[in-house]
């Protein structure tokens, strides 16, 4: 450790608020990025999904003749709940 | 930054960055504190206490960066209606704030042995104090309206307004006489500080943006993820009402 003369406490001070206050920013802003990520896993799983999220290729589709009505298709159940209850 | 227009393509961009800007902000702030508390001489007149100089002016500065950093996402959100402007602008002021709050205090910590009192009311203490209660002003506005998109015209107008303390800030000590020192890094004529104590002040200021820039596209990706959280949450509410009717 340094010498620090006469007015050490005002520097260990001035350099311990500064670790404090941007270690709470650092914990603050890690921990609220970590719980957004989270949320929107727990909401995917659930099965709901943005309409311009990619949705997984389903094997059963295999026609090259409509292939954009059936991907609208799977975005529109990509964003319906799992309980099967669907709009109609 | 109209490719960086698309949220999801700005998502991509800061997962690629934060890894490597992490370790850009771990070595400059390593380099920087043993600069700063074991190479750097004393100051012929300020002793040691000259140590704190190398976190209150990187404070200081981020201080007023975050703000014209919400005033130049004003004019995005605004003029250009830029898709991520207003989550710039709402992201930079929790941090903006941080960085303002270190420089008051160590600012009054440095003040004490220097000047025999830890405040007084002069042109550039004044004004950062008012920069402090401006970055509070912006946030209380962000958690008062919960439409993001009114909050956002709403902060992007305060902003605006606020920016107009930034040379004020800047040009305080030369247009009052104050307690507070001159300018003495940015100036006609080249930096008045000797270079020993100079070097390790601009690492350390170059480590402090480095981790600004890091927690600010930290904050945006979490407020991008929040905003997607919500609008999916909707849709959920929406479709349980549908399957209810």
């Amino acid at each position: 450790m340094p010498d620090l003369g006469t007015h050490a406490s005002f520097i260990i001070a001035a350099y311990a608020v500064t670790f404090v206050a941007v270690g709470a920013l650092v914990i603050a802003t890690l921990e609220d990025d970590r719980k957004q990520r989270r949320k929107l896993a727990e909401l995917e799983r659930l099965g709901i999904r943005r309409r311009s999220a990619k949705v997984p290729a389903s094997p059963t589709v295999k026609s090259r003749a409509k292939p954009k009505a059936a991907n609208t298709q799977a975005k529109r159940k990509a964003v319906t709940p799992r309980s099967g209850k669907t709009r109609s | 930054m109209i490719s960086l227009a698309n949220p999801s393509r700005f998502l991509s961009l800061v997962d690629r960055v934060v890894p490597w800007l992490s370790v850009v902000v771990v070595i400059t702030l390593g380099i920087g504190l043993y600069l700063s508390l074991f190479v750097a001489p004393p100051d012929y007149q300020q002793g040691e206490t000259v140590k704190i100089m190398f976190v209150h002016v990187p404070s200081a500065w981020l201080g007023m960066l975050g703000y014209t950093l919400i005033a130049v996402a004003a004019l995005g959100t605004l003029i250009w209606r830029h898709p991520l402007a207003d989550v710039a602008a709402k992201t930079a002021a929790p941090i903006g704030a941080i960085f303002t709050f270190i420089a008051l205090v160590t600012g009054s910590l440095w003040g004490k042995p220097m000047w025999g009192t830890y405040w007084v009311w002069d042109a550039r203490l004044t004004s950062m104090l008012i920069l402090f209660l401006l970055y509070l002003g912006l946030i209380a506005l962000w958690q008062a309206i919960d439409e993001p998109g009114r909050a956002g015209r709403a902060a992007a107008i305060l902003g605006l307004v606020g920016a107009i303390n930034i040379p004020i800030i800047k040009f305080s000590v030369d247009w009052w006489n104050t307690l507070h020192q001159p300018e003495s890094i940015f100036r006609v004529g080249g930096p008045t500080i000797d270079p020993s104590l100079l070097i390790p002040l601009f690492v350390m200021a170059g480590g402090f943006t480095a981790l600004f820039v890091l927690l600010h596209l930290i904050a945006m990706r979490a407020e991008i993820l929040r905003r997607r959280v919500h609008a999916l949450q909707r849709t959920q509410v929406e479709h349980a009402t549908l399957a209810e009717a």
